[in-house]
């Protein structure tokens, strides 16, 4: 076999280190659509995501001229074993007035427990507009065994808000902190592959 | 020529669906809301006009293979290119792509308009199974398949397959008033499921920690069915979805049933049930909840569910008995179904797992030991 | 015996290695070729075997052979199998074999990491049927959560196989990503002189660009794995609401190499039948640059279509019409290129040969499956076709009666090029009407039973979906059998016992390098680049 003329050879070389580098460039890539997701997501709400932190509201005007209805749903994921209920079903606010609207949760078990509130808002465009001041899903909420703790949520409406959204629904989702007591999501469907072990 | 009548054959299949094997559904139903009429009414323009395309693309082809092959002794040309045509050919598909585009926007946009409704419907997907809580109504009940004996290799003989509704009936029916603008919430309880009407037009994922919406509104009175449809473990294929759309008369009348069907259990729940009576309620308890696990004759799948007959459990202490259900059994298969089942529920599929299939242990559980021990 | 040393015989000097060896440490594109199609054969059946389970599930309404939990099992592992096992492998077989000989090079660029690339596969396959092995014996299930694999299902929820068929998704992805970067370096760098771009064969030209969309989208299928196996076992929350997570996130990452993943395994499809169809009707392939210009097209407009398959996850109006009208798009150069392989049959000698079966059924079949792909990008029509039989009819036409068609045609094609004997043409042929008839007895009826209502991955299902679900039964059957007619006719044609030999040509109206060597091609060709017009 004739041998293959050197420049052929650092050809190959060039083409490949290039083409390496793209690869490594997707890999990372894929990882880099996490945060970009979540900036997406962020600067439209597209996906009903609503803020992580709480935010900073300066003197802000209120609009009497038009009323958002808001309205709570509670949700326990996978019968976690908590009281979790809002003490309103629903509220009307003027964009741009601060709201307050308490929720109850009570560990019903003899364990102390971690939960994470999860706040999911539709429709999915109004998500950037509400703006949470103060909300027990900013962090974990641990509750002792049989506890029962009221836990408010502060929010604004943002007055920029489109003038044909009318409703907003925030629902939370009270999760057992993965990791923590309690927490075994998934052994059902899991369940054939444990059978082994128990 | 075989080719020929091949394509033909094909051609004619798809354009006599109307006529040909009445019998057999070959089409989508237009259903009963403006989106199911509007998605029909859009697939059925972009069919035909992609049969129309296919029948000329597939006629010059089929002209080709009879008339321009070489054992009817035709020449090759020698041309392989023309430019006019190509730009040609690319430009119509693009218009043919714009005529259809128009339709298809106007009926989405007028779908993700939620907004005026007159009442609203949270639906959460559960493994297997969906839950209904209509807001501010304080009505919510699980949906469950009504036959669970379908749910496993075993059992499954016992179920009538004839039946028009096998696989697509439940205990207890969302109920919704005709004319009236119902906004559902989606969202579920452990996987990603999806809720589906045909009929209505209507399917929506329903995400774990997330709220979706969509809305029905129908002007046709009647019972209508669907079918989870996102993969979602081992039932997906057993958790149908029933919708029973009501005058708005018969609407009321069903809420408040619903709202005396809880109050009852809340009154079942202050008192004594007999044997007999706990025996019954249990056994219809247990069928729809536990059988698919535990499996109707108590025996349990060997190496992954255990069997009930004879366990340590059920003929064991009732306390425990009674923890086990309400709490699950962290770590294994057994979920947690104080959430789920009243006290009336659990104390009485106690009672009947302790004395079914020759358990026979004599003792029973009252609602009120249940409420005691939550 | 001559005492003249003659300079262009390749052949001579042809000492193939020997024993297990020469198959375990090839560097020769030939045999990793060979090595390729052959796994991928074997894939077939394995993969078809569990199709099988499942039609015979599905014959009627009722439970009857599997459980629920079995069946689930089988749909995820048939589609996991097909995709990663039998139509990729087989595309990157034909293309180790053709591209070097098509360019007049004398092998890859990469011989060694070839290799690897081939052997990585066995591995990687041999641990996903081990974890349904596994399963079988009582151990715990397999994959259950469809070839998608969506969160939480397969993370929170996945059985302990899952890190399994994380790690087997990583040694594919590793393989795909090797061997399009040989492919890729053998095509810019090893072009006989005289071989620019524009004279390629468009089969090389097809697989140059399906080797870009593979570096691009492979490693993000890596990353969504390794996020899932962060989320399950290093306590990340990527796809876990509970953690800050968003499972649809999941999907966003995965279809967007799920997208581009589709049209992977199309574009060396279009390639074969662009070499076919000019050689059987004698003409030169109609519109040469616009396929090119076409086939390109196509593969930038696969990167930003993925959330098609999102309709019903709740996205806002404006994505769900962008991407309608960007899927809408692609109809445009792929009808195109179907419009192109009509005109070089147009007005030329056609003759039908079992390759050229396989390509006009090819060029028939995969626009069904491309009109009902359009009916899907309609998003409104969508939320009534999605994860239902609709859909699954779809992807089946363009993936079995378009692309394991256009490899079927592929091998009839360029099996007397590869074994120098020809195939049994009445073989070929009774394969051929066999097959089509029976895979359209399957796939077509799936379409209705989808408009009718049925979803997608249930085992069971209403009387009202009994008939075509039967046929559809006996249509696979029948269709899964008739390939041990071309597995027959395969090994009669290799070992060459009672066959015609082939000459160089090998077919009248076939042009390109490949046909100016001998058949058999011998071991090592091209050694010394020919000069290209």
């Amino acid at each position: 076999m004739a041998a293959k003329p050197n420049n052929k050879q650092n050809g190959n070389a060039r083409v490949v280190s290039r083409l390496v580098l793209i690869v490594v460039g997707m890999f990372g890539f894929g990882f880099a659509l996490v945060p970009l997701y979540n900036v997406f997501c962020d600067l439209t709400g597209l996906n009903g995501k609503t803020s992580g932190s709480a935010a900073v509201i300066e003197s802000i005007e209120v609009d009497k001229s038009r009323e958002i209805k808001v309205e709570f749903l509670t949700m326990l994921n996978e019968d976690m074993p908590w009281k979790f209920e809002a003490l309103q079903d629903s509220v009307k606010v003027y964009p741009g007035q601060p709201m307050k609207v308490d929720f109850i949760a009570r560990n019903m078990t003899d364990k102390d427990m971690t939960g994470q509130a999860i706040p999911s808002v539709t429709p999915g465009l109004a998500a950037k507009y509400f703006q949470k001041t103060e909300c027990f899903c900013f962090t974990e909420q641990v509750l002792k065994a049989g506890e029962e703790k009221v836990m408010p949520l502060l929010f604004i409406v943002d007055p920029s808000i489109s003038e044909d959204m009318h409703e907003i629904t925030l629902s939370y989702t009270f999760f057992i902190k993965p990791g923590t007591e309690g927490a075994d999501r998934g052994v059902k469907t899991s369940s054939v592959s444990k059978a082994l072990i128990n | 020529m075989r080719a020929a009548i091949r394509v033909a054959g094909f051609i004619s299949l798809m354009l006599s669906s109307g006529q040909l094997l009445a019998d057999y559904q070959l089409d989508m139903r237009p259903g009963v809301t403006s989106f199911s009429q509007g998605a029909y009414e859009i697939h059925t323009m972009v069919m035909w006009i992609s049969v129309a395309i296919a029948v000329v693309v597939f006629g010059a082809m089929t002209y080709a293979i009879i008339y321009h092959r070489k054992s009817k002794g035709h020449k090759a040309s020698s041309f392989d290119d023309n430019t006019t045509l190509e730009i040609v050919w690319t430009i119509i598909p693009f218009i043919i792509l714009g005529f259809m585009a128009v339709p298809a926007t106007k009926v989405l946009l007028e779908m993700e308009d939620t907004s005026n409704s007159d009442m609203s419907i949270k639906v959460t997907g559960y493994q297997w199974k969906w839950h209904y809580d209509y807001l501010g109504e304080d009505v919510s009940f699980f949906s469950n398949i009504s036959t669970p004996d379908s749910l496993s290799l075993a059992t499954s003989a016992n179920v009538d397959r004839t039946a028009e509704t096998y696989l697509l009936d439940v205990d207890n029916r969302m109920v919704i008033p005709v004319n009236k603008k119902v906004r559902m919430l989606f969202t579920a309880n452990d996987v990603i499921h999806s809720w589906w009407i045909p009929d209505f037009g209507v399917k929506k994922d329903t995400i774990p920690g997330f709220i979706n919406e969509s809305w029905i509104k129908t002007d046709k009175p009647g019972v209508y069915r669907g079918q989870c449809t996102e993969l979602c473990g081992t039932n997906h294929g057993f958790m149908p979805i029933v919708v029973e759309v009501k005058s708005e008369k018969d609407y009321m009348a069903w809420l408040a049933g619903k709202k005396a069907e809880a109050a009852e259990a809340a009154a079942s729940a202050e008192k004594t049930w007999t044997m007999e009576e706990q025996m019954a309620h249990g056994e219809k308890v247990y069928a729809t909840n536990c059988a698919a696990c535990h499996q109707a004759n108590g025996q349990g799948i060997p190496n992954v569910f255990p069997g009930l007959v004879g366990s340590p459990v059920a003929i064991g202490d009732i306390a425990k008995h009674i923890d086990v259900i309400i709490n699950g059994v962290p770590g294994t298969a057994m979920q947690a179904f104080g959430g789920q089942l009243n006290d009336a529920d659990i104390a009485a599929l106690v009672t009947y797992e302790r004395n079914a299939w020759g358990n026979d242990v004599g003792d029973m559980a009252q609602p009120a030991d249940i409420k005691a021990a939550r | 015996m001559s005492a003249v040393i003659e300079e262009h015989h390749d052949d001579h000097h042809d000492h193939k290695p020997t024993g297990i060896g020469r198959w375990l440490f090839s560097t020769n594109h030939k045999d990793i070729g060979t090595m390729y199609l052959c796994f991928s054969f074997l894939m077939l059946f394995i993969g078809g075997t569990m199709a099988l389970v499942i039609r015979a599930e599905l014959f009627q309404p009722g439970l009857q052979f599997v459980e629920p939990e079995f069946f689930n099992q089988m749909t995820t592992l048939h589609g996991l199998i097909m995709v990663f096992g039998v139509i990729m492998p087989a595309f990157v077989g034909l293309a180790n074999w053709m591209v070097p000989m098509m360019i007049g090079a004398p092998d890859m660029a990469l011989p060694r990491m070839n290799n690897w690339s081939f052997w990585l596969l066995p591995g990687a396959f041999g641990l996903l049927i081990a974890s349904l092995v596994m399963s079988i014996m009582g151990m715990g299930s397999a994959p259950n959560f469809g070839w998608t694999f969506y969160a939480p299902l397969s993370t929170t929820y996945g059985p302990a196989s899952t890190d399994f068929f994380i790690f087997s998704v990583h040694m594919m992805g590793i393989s795909s990503i090797m061997g399009a970067i040989n492919i890729i370096a053998t095509i810019m760098n090893m072009r006989a002189p005289g071989m620019t771009y524009m004279k390629m064969p468009i089969f090389v030209w097809t697989w140059f660009i399906t080797a870009y969309l593979l570096i691009a989208v492979m490693p993000v299928l890596a990353g969504a794995v390794t996020m899932m196996l962060t989320d399950r076992n290093f306590g990340t929350s990527f796809f876990d609401a509970a953690g800050g997570g968003d499972p649809v996130m999941f999907q966003h990452i995965f279809w967007f190499f799920g997208h581009p993943e589709v049209y992977i395994m199309i574009l060396p499809a279009f390639g074969v039948i662009s070499q076919i169809v000019p050689t059987f009707a004698r003409k030169k392939i109609f519109g040469y640059s616009s396929m090119v210009y076409a086939t390109s097209s196509i593969a930038f407009l696969s990167f930003i279509v993925w959330a098609h398959h999102m309709f019903t996850t709740g996205m806002p109006v404006a994505a769900e019409l962008f991407f309608m009208y960007a899927t809408m798009l692609i109809a445009v150069p792929t009808g195109v290129k179907v419009f192109n392989w009509v005109s070089t049959m147009w007005k030329g000698s056609m003759t039908f040969e079992t390759p050229m079966l396989f390509a006009i059924s090819f060029i028939i079949m995969f626009s069904i499956g491309g009109f009902t792909g359009l009916m899907l990008a309609v998003a409104p029509a969508d939320f009534q076709y999605h994860d239902t039989y609709f859909v699954v009819a779809h992807f089946h036409y363009v993936l079995v009666n378009g692309a394991l068609y256009s490899i079927f045609a592929a091998v009839y094609f360029w099996l007397p090029k590869w074994t120098g004997n020809m195939y049994d043409e009445k073989l070929g042929k009774l394969h051929f009407w066999i097959s089509t008839i029976s895979i359209n007895l399957l796939f077509f009826p799936m379409h209705f039973v989808g408009l009718a209502g049925m979803p997608r991955r249930i085992p069971d299902y209403n009387m009202q979906f009994a008939e075509f679900n039967q046929w559809a039964t006996v249509g696979a059957f029948i269709f899964g059998f008739s390939q041990l007619i071309l597995l027959y006719n395969i090994i009669k044609t290799a070992r060459g016992r009672s066959t015609e030999k082939a000459t160089s040509q090998v077919w009248e109206g076939a042009e390109g390098l490949e046909w100016t060597l001998p058949s058999p091609a011998p071991f090592h060709s091209f050694t010394t680049p020919p000069t290209v017009k």
